[in-house]
Order: C-alpha cells, then sequence, then structure tokens
C-alpha cells in the first residue's frame, strides 16, 4: 500500500457460479490510486470493469483479495457496515442518473445524509451551496422530471458531493447525454478534481478517458495496461 | 458507528409517498375500513340484541320461576270428540300451588293468577282484553309502574270486590274524553269500578296465553281483579268461541309464579316443582319458565353469536391485509430501482424495510382509524332507521384497532423484506 493510497486493492479475485461452470470475473487485481487522483477504467463488455466498480463501490464483495478504502479493510464487512460505507466513503454517479422521482432537486442530493440521520433543515445550506455549484440553485423544488438529462446528472453529481466522500465513483456518466452537454458534466468533474476530489470512471468513450490522470485498461478479468495521461 | 435515521423520518418518508398514490391507498385502505367498520357494527349490534333480550329475561325476576297451564295436545281421548257437553279440564289447580308452597323450602311467596280473554265494555265501546284475576302482589313481582290510583289491596281480595285496575292504553280507548277513575268497565254481566291505572315495563307480556285470538291488539290490554273475584264471577268453566263452535275449558289457574328467596336455589326448585307437578298430571298440561336459565341460555347464545361475528371479522381484516399486501409486492416491484438507490447511497436493509412496513401500518392504522370512525357511528344509523339497540363496548374499537394495526404489520412484513432483499445491483440495473 503507497502512502497516500486511498484505494488499496490486492489480488481481488471475484468468481461467479454459473450452474456447473465458474466465471472468473476477476482474476487477481492490483491497484492502488492515491488520494486526488483522477481514474479511468476502461475495457471492453466482458473484461471485468462492471464487477470491478461493483466491488469498488461495495455494492459486491470479492471472492479473495483484500480492498481498502481509506485505511479501512472493507473485504469482510457484512451487509450494514458495507451500507455505511457507501453512505459515508462513496459518491456514486450513475448513467441514467438515478434520482428518485418522487423527491425534488434538493431532496435527492439530501439522499444519502437522510441515512445518517441528519434531517433536512440542518444540512439545508450544505445541499444548496452543492445545488449552486452544479448551477441548479434556482431549481431546488423541482421534480428529475422537469429537468433535462444534464440537469440531472449535475443533481446527481451534487448528490455525489454531499457526504463528502473519499472517492467519486462514476459509472459512464456521460452515456445517455450528447456530446455538449457530456462535456459539460465532463468539465464540472474536471473542476471537481481541480478541487483535490478523487475520482474513478469506469467508461469507454475516449474523451472520458482523456480528462482522467491514469487509464486503466481491463482484459479477461485483469489489468491489461495502463496509461499516465500528463498534461 | 454511525447515527441511524430518526423513525419519524421514515415514518413521513411512508405517509408522503402514500400521498402520492392518493386513490391507491385509499383503495387499499378500503378492505381495512370495512372490515374494521363492521366489526365493531356487528358486535355493538348484537351486544344490543342480547341486552335487550336479557332485560326482558331479568323482567321476569331472576328468583322467579313461572309455571303456566297448557292445553295438552289432544291424543285419543274420548271429551275431544265426543262433543261440547264435556268441558276440557287441565292445568294447574290451587292444590298444586299449595302444595308447592307447603314442601318446597326457601319459597319467598306464590303469586297465583287466571287469566281469562273477553271483552271488555265501556258504554258503547267494545274491546277485546285479558282479565288477570290475581293477587295484590302481582304489582310488586311483575313490576308494574301505577300512573294514577292504586293497584289491588288485601281488601277487595279478602271481600271481593268488583274493582279492576287497567292498563293505560287500554284505558286511552276506553275512555277518551272522561277520568277512568271515575268510571265503570263491564266484563260480562258485572261492572267493575276502575280504581287504578297502570302501564307494563318490558316486554314481558308479549307472552299471550296460547291460542289466543286477539292478534293485533296492543298486548297489554290488561284488567287486573282480585283473584277471589274472578273466581267467582267467571267460575272454572270457560266458554270460548272458536271456529264457530264453542268450546268449554276447565282451568283453575293459568299462571303460578314462585318467587324464591335467592336465586341460586332456584335451579333446584324448579327440579322440584317438576317432579311435584308430574306426580298429579297425567298429561303435561303446563310448562315452565325459568328466568334465570333463559339468561344463562341467553349468554351461552350470545357467546356463540360473539365467536361468529368475531370469525367473520377476522375473515374481512384478513382479506383486507392480503388486499394491502397485494399492492405493497405490486409496489416494491415498481419501486425496485428506488430501492437499488437508496441502498446504494447508504441505507440499510432495515432502513428498507421500515420504510415499506411504515407504508402498510399507516395504511392499515389509517384505514383502522377511519374504520372505527364509521364503526361507532353505522350502529346508531342502524339503530334509528331500525329501532334496534346497539350498544358499543369499550373493548370493541381497541380490538378492531389493534387486529387492524397487526394485519398492516404481519402482511406488510412479506413485502418489505422483499423489497429490502433485492440486491442493490440487480435492483440498479432494473428500470
Amino acid at each position: 500500500m503507497s502512502r497516500s493510497a486511498i484505494i488499496s486493492i490486492k489480488g481481488l479475485t471475484k468468481v461467479f457460479k454459473m450452474g456447473d461452470s465458474e466465471v472468473h470475473a476477476l482474476a487477481g487485481v492490483d491497484l492502488d490510486i492515491e488520494e486526488g487522483s483522477y481514474v479511468a477504467i476502461m475495457g471492453p463488455s466482458g473484461s471485468g470493469k462492471s464487477t470491478m466498480l461493483n466491488i469498488l463501490g461495495c455494492l459486491d464483495r470479492p471472492t479473495a483479495g483484500t480492498y481498502h478504502i481509506g485505511g479501512k479493510d472493507v473485504t469482510h464487512l457484512d451487509d450494514d457496515e458495507l451500507s455505511s460505507v457507501r453512505g459515508e466513503r462513496i459518491g456514486f454517479i450513475f448513467q441514467s442518473y438515478n434520482l428518485i422521482d418522487q423527491l425534488t432537486v434538493i431532496e435527492n442530493i439530501h439522499v444519502p445524509l437522510f441515512y445518517q440521520g441528519k434531517d433536512l433543515v440542518e444540512c439545508w445550506n450544505h445541499c444548496e451551496d452543492l445545488a449552486k455549484l452544479v448551477g441548479l440553485g434556482q431549481r431546488l423544488d423541482h421534480r428529475p422530471k422537469q429537468l433535462s438529462g444534464g440537469q440531472q446528472q449535475r443533481v446527481a453529481i451534487a448528490r455525489s458531493l454531499v457526504n463528502d466522500p473519499l472517492m467519486i465513483l462514476g459509472d459512464e456518466p456521460t452515456g445517455n447525454l450528447d456530446s455538449k452537454t457530456g462535456a459539460e458534466v465532463l468539465d464540472l468533474m474536471d473542476r471537481l478534481h481541480a478541487a483535490g476530489k478523487t475520482i474513478v470512471m469506469v467508461t469507454h468513450g475516449d474523451e472520458v478517458a482523456g480528462r482522467a490522470q491514469r487509464v486503466i485498461h481491463m482484459k479477461d478479468g485483469a489489468i491489461d495496461r495502463e496509461v499516465v495521461n500528463r498534461r | 458507528m454511525r447515527a441511524t435515521v430518526p423513525f419519524r423520518r421514515i415514518v413521513e418518508l411512508g405517509i408522503k409517498s402514500l400521498l402520492l398514490h392518493k386513490m391507491r391507498s385509499i383503495l387499499t385502505m378500503l378492505g381495512i375500513i370495512f372490515g374494521v367498520c363492521s366489526v365493531i357494527a356487528m358486535l355493538a349490534i348484537g351486544e344490543g340484541a342480547s341486552y335487550e333480550a336479557q332485560q326482558a329475561i331479568k323482567q321476569q325476576g331472576s328468583a322467579n320461576i313461572i309455571v303456566r297451564s297448557v292445553k295438552p295436545a289432544e291424543g285419543g281421548s274420548s271429551s275431544g270428540s265426543s262433543g261440547r257437553s264435556t268441558a276440557m279440564e287441565y292445568g294447574i289447580t290451587y292444590k298444586d300451588a299449595g302444595r308447592i308452597q307447603d314442601t318446597l323450602p326457601g319459597i319467598r311467596r306464590v303469586l297465583a293468577a287466571r287469566i281469562i280473554r273477553d271483552e271488555i265494555r265501556a258504554g258503547e265501546v267494545a274491546f277485546p282484553c285479558q282479565i288477570i284475576g290475581t293477587h295484590p302482589i302481582y304489582q310488586e313481582i311483575n313490576n308494574l309502574e301505577i300512573l294514577r290510583g292504586r293497584f289491588l289491596g288485601q281488601i277487595d281480595e279478602t271481600y271481593m270486590n268488583n274493582v279492576g285496575v287497567i292498563t293505560a292504553s287500554l284505558a286511552e280507548r276506553l275512555f277518551p274524553s272522561t277520568d277512568p277513575l271515575t268510571q265503570q268497565v263491564k266484563v260480562g254481566a258485572d261492572y267493575y269500578q276502575v280504581i287504578g291505572i297502570v302501564r307494563e315495563r318490558g316486554l314481558e307480556q308479549k307472552r299471550t296465553q296460547s291460542g289466543g285470538g286477539n292478534e293485533g291488539q296492543p298486548l297489554d290490554s290488561n284488567l287486573y281483579i282480585p283473584l277471589s273475584t274472578a273466581r267467582s264471577r267467571f267460575g272454572e268453566t270457560i266458554i270460548r268461541r272458536s271456529a264457530g263452535s264453542f268450546q268449554a275449558e276447565r282451568v283453575q289457574l293459568h299462571q303460578l309464579t314462585v318467587q324464591m328467596d335467592d336465586p341460586d336455589l332456584v335451579e333446584s326448585a324448579a327440579d322440584q316443582i317438576n317432579a311435584i307437578l308430574v306426580k298429579f298430571h297425567e298429561k303435561k298440561d303446563y310448562e315452565m319458565i325459568v328466568p334465570l336459565l333463559l339468561l344463562k341460555q341467553a349468554e351461552e347464545a350470545k357467546r356463540r353469536s360473539n365467536i361468529v361475528l368475531g370469525s367473520i371479522a377476522a375473515i374481512s381484516l384478513i382479506v383486507g391485509g392480503i388486499g394491502i399486501m397485494n399492492i405493497m409486492l405490486a409496489t416494491v416491484t415498481e419501486r425496485t430501482r428506488e430501492i437499488g438507490i437508496r441502498r446504494a447511497l447508504g441505507a440499510r436493509k432495515r432502513d428498507i424495510v421500515t420504510q415499506f412496513l411504515v407504508e402498510t401500518v399507516v395504511l392499515s392504522v389509517g384505514g383502522g382509524l377511519i374504520g372505527v370512525v364509521l364503526g361507532i357511528i353505522l350502529p346508531f344509523v342502524v339503530s334509528a332507521l331500525y329501532g334496534m339497540k346497539a350498544i358499543i363496548t369499550w373493548w370493541s374499537p381497541l380490538l378492531a384497532f389493534g387486529i387492524s394495526a397487526l394485519v398492516g404489520v404481519v402482511f406488510g412484513l412479506y413485502p418489505a423484506s422483499r423489497a429490502a432483499e433485492l440486491s442493490p445491483i440487480e435492483a440498479l440495473r432494473r428500470d
């Protein structure tokens, strides 16, 4: 584990049982991600990047290997503890935004804090600041259905920041957006990176990967090669 | 560990999502509303009916045993076919009364009565009525309310006075414009001075003598005269006209009310009275009514009807619960994605369980509350429309409400745990 690694993965293996046969989605992956870095994980379908994303996001547990996030070993946590880690240490951005339809913009931003037992009233200012940060300060009472795709994804980004996570985990965040709004979202991500956030993105878009510092290419459940972008 | 979500917030969340689908929520609640409402209403009406029945029985006195003369079933005896010359003789005799009074321990008093059906006249008007020849204590034992004047006295009895006490309804019809207490009534060839007006309480007079021919008349058209007077004026043979032919009957006493010192003695005394009567009566020409036993039967009947009503109510509540479960399962499927999002953002399984359980409990408790209100109103409406008495016991709303809340929890657990057991990855993948 390197000195400032916020994510540390050693020998990560994930095996799915499909009837009689076993599928090795991940076959011994080692990866360290330093604080404040911007990492893109790329690869064709079946390369294991989705499995990687699920384990990184504490949505799934590895079959073998270890996973530390912020120095905490989360490999063997139970379901409740994993929920806590997700709620406190990880900010999610999904391809299909995944906002809750019946909640307003500010309520959606607040959801992770709700499960930490914090009232919207007491963290209203914090949530409102984040809405302003993503340019939606005037639309706090709107519902997701009243917003464009780009706006919805910006709400999702604000939500991913609300718990001040150790890592923002993006799953193809521009996949559902046209190139212009996609670029706007990526600009926003750049600003967050510049502000010191750690960002990990799973993507197969080159323009997304082009903005990351490190691009990790996966193939057959292992890291195939890694490219470091210089700026 | 981190702080947990305040329960209040989860409840708010549940209510909020129910309000999003108002129509669906109300329809879902209907099952519980009807269930709870019918439990309370049915129990109230059942309780009211049994209360009335018990009151009617209590009116007859729980320490009393009533023996009535009954015309025996005609079975092959010669008197039936040979015509009108022989009067049919049956019923309780003065000797029976004496034997009962002399042999039975614990008797407080014995009240004998003759009940004769005849026409009562005042001037031009005539009405069918019951002439009841009895003792002064009749008033006390049968709980008659004296409206005006007085009841029969010992003197009337001793001197066979031609006096009578009439019931209020009879007084109204016989003397619409004059003071009844200044008037006389005529039965047969004899006149009786009206000395009092009474009102019968309760329903016991609904039991008119068997074979009565005055249907449609108020049941309490009674003239009370001293027993001794009745005996001397009417004799023991009563000529009754039925279907064009005359029928003569010899009956000494129509009714005997045996009042015991203590209700505990009633059951054994009833057996003893029966034993005495069986010995001296070849035919079964009497019947015994023991209000205390009737009361016990009424209580048993009530217990049974409560079980039946309870079962019906339980079934309707279960049906309501299944309705809730059905809707919640659909809701869980519909909101799979939301569940996945919440799980990804830090919701634990138990947060999801609570959220969905709160929704079902709010549905069932909300439905329960509405049901309680309707269930309290409904019996009053029914009793106003149909004149049935309804009594809402304090425990029936609590019971119904408690069961409805329980139904919410029981039938909510399965959909809620289904929601929580969804894998967040799977849930997020769904559209």
